[in-house]
């Protein structure tokens, strides 16, 4: 996984926390929302636009502009600045739109 | 069966927060929402887990909002964290998602203390991986404690970037030079005002501070900086302006941006509430009485989603709001509602007479409110500043229209990030008044939320409600 200078901190206090972004094992701290936790990590993009693919990581912070939406355990689409970090979460970066589920041939 | 409450205030930034405290003292039984795990807004943020590094750093004004957080400890207010609000009707029912979980509250007196978010600063490359908002880094540096990579730039205009450059210098971030884009004229335009700002002189004491600070640590300072452009491969790499008449090219890790805060209207603008265009802070804000009363019965609007002022301000005005509930709620008469509101109704205009040179001094560059057209207005759908020129030329008339044209806010952020320069940029092409071309019009789900939570909602059912069909 390409990892860039990441954030640094400025003091080391919170439990670790251990997860997972791409199948790759990453510490956190508790307290830490999944975009602080990507971020410390050194991954500036969580996804890539479904308009041009266009790399896009977190930007406000706060849960206005979507920029940092990432899948978390299955689910795609979360805003990973809203989310607090938690042992054992699987992330994965975002490539495009979210897939949509398999149709199925009794549906209807 | 949704649950009921006297007063829901969403929002516990200082004015929800001072809202509670005068409420909860009165006796009433209040319910604050936040988005956020932990109460104080963006400005208290983290303060109640703040470590004593955290504390130093950040600074006096940010420790100062400990006693508002005492609020929540009053028999009758209950806070709930995490509560993303996704509708809030006319008709005081407030929609919210907990941790997957929809659930649904009436209340009698409905206070919206959702506050400010930073307005949209678009220049060719603000979407670069690497370019975040001050308040972003803000926000990462009171929750978890994190220093942005270096190089740092920080670019753009307001009290909160010269704040932020205070701050990281005190947590001993290098900062590779601070990229001022305050126009020169703006100056000229504050100077009458000067007199108002004295009214409270700790604003222009705290100003001034800053900026000997930022001073004394030796940090580049270009001033008068026009020509924004972020560069990089998949992330930036470098930030080229003008200042002075001469190019510059910073190469830079991270790109900190800012140009001031405005009023975070989506409930209000969701509750079709009317809005005025506040040419002085150019913006939308519901128009409110003196006590923050909308137009719709028990809905009260306290803040900076009620105009920027500022957070000592907002919580004078969360104060006024919360009485107005009171009031309304009968618990309080007029007499009574007007003999408390006046000490802090003085205090609130002591410090709206600071605002005008404030919001003259600190203006935003008109290159960010109507940018090159290669630039991305619209952060979700990728609409450029050309386009939405072209949507103008093709008969546009505003915001609303140019979502039919091209999407503009159409994605997940419903123009929070687009709305305002989407309309200036039609405004100017036009050639009219910004007020003419108007805003989007916001629908809820004000945030997303599945199916599945409100498949699985406890309502009461339509067929015992004498509405029902």
């Amino acid at each position: 996984m390409p990892r860039d200078s990441g954030f640094r901190r400025l003091d080391e206090t919170g439990a670790p926390v251990a997860f997972e972004i791409d199948g790759v094992a990453v510490a956190a701290r508790e307290g830490d929302t999944v975009a602080a936790a990507m971020l410390a990590a050194g991954i500036l993009a969580g996804r890539q636009t479904p308009v041009s693919g266009a790399p896009r990581g977190p930007f406000c912070m706060m849960g206005a502009c979507f920029d940092c939406l990432v899948e978390i355990d299955g689910e795609p689409n979360c805003q990973a600045c809203m989310t607090p970090v938690a042992p054992g979460m699987r992330v994965r970066r975002m490539r495009g739109a979210r897939p949509l589920p398999e149709a199925t041939a009794d549906a209807g | 069966m949704p649950a009921e409450t006297e007063v829901a205030v969403i929002g516990t930034g200082p004015a929800g927060l001072a809202a509670a405290e005068v409420l909860g003292a009165a006796g009433a039984g209040v319910m604050l929402l936040d988005e956020q795990p932990a109460p104080g807004g963006q400005i208290y943020r983290g303060l109640g887990s703040a470590t004593p590094a955290r504390l130093r750093v950040l600074g006096k004004d940010y420790a100062a909002g400990r006693g508002l957080l005492a609020a929540l400890d009053r028999p009758g207010v209950s806070f709930t964290g995490g509560a993303t609000v996704w509708e809030v009707t006319r008709g005081r029912s407030v929609s919210f998602s907990v941790a997957g979980v929809a659930r649904q509250v009436a209340a009698r007196q409905l206070i919206l203390a959702t506050g400010a978010t930073e307005r949209p600063m678009p220049f060719p490359g603000w979407t670069l991986p690497g370019v975040m908002t001050a308040g972003a880094g803000q926000i990462l540096l009171k929750t978890s404690g994190l220093l942005p990579p270096v190089p740092l730039v920080l670019a753009g205009s307001g009290p909160l970037l010269f704040l932020l450059a205070a701050q990281y210098l005190a947590a001993g971030q290098e900062i590779a030079a601070l990229v001022e884009t305050t126009p020169p004229a703006n100056r000229f335009l504050a100077l009458p005002h000067l007199p108002g700002a004295l009214a409270i002189p700790r604003y222009l004491l705290k100003g001034i501070g800053l900026l000997a600070r930022i001073r004394r640590a030796g940090i580049p300072h270009f001033r008068a900086a026009s020509g924004l452009r972020a560069e990089g491969e998949g992330r930036v790499e470098a930030l080229s302006f003008t200042a002075e008449g001469r190019a510059h090219r910073l190469p830079c890790a991270a790109l900190l941006i800012h140009c001031g805060v405005v009023p975070n209207v989506q409930a209000s603008r969701a509750l079709n509430l009317d809005h005025a265009w506040d040419e002085r802070q150019k913006c939308w804000r519901p128009r409110l009485d003196r006590f923050g009363r909308t137009g719709a019965d028990g809905i009260l609007i306290a803040g900076d989603g009620g105009g920027i002022t500022g957070a000592e301000a907002a919580a004078h005005g969360g104060r006024l709001a919360a009485l107005a509930a009171l009031a309304g709620l009968g618990r309080i008469d007029t007499a009574e509602l007007d003999r408390r509101a006046a000490p802090e109704r003085r205090a609130l205009e002591r410090h709206l007479r600071a605002r005008p040179f404030l919001d003259a001094l600190y203006a935003p560059s008109p290159e960010f409110l109507d940018p090159p057209d290669e630039t991305i207005l619209c952060r979700c759908e990728e609409v450029t500043a050309g386009k939405v020129r072209d949507f103008a030329d093709l008969g546009c008339l505003g915001p609303n229209q140019a979502k039919a044209f091209g999407r503009p806010g159409m994605g997940p952020c419903q123009g929070r990030y687009c709305g305002l320069t989407v309309a200036s940029v039609i405004a100017a092409r036009r050639g009219v008044p910004v007020a003419e071309v108007g805003y989007y019009r916001i629908r809820p789900p004000l945030k997303p939320v599945t199916l599945g939570e409100l498949a699985a909602m406890d309502l009461p059912d339509p067929a015992d409600d004498d509405d029902g069909h």
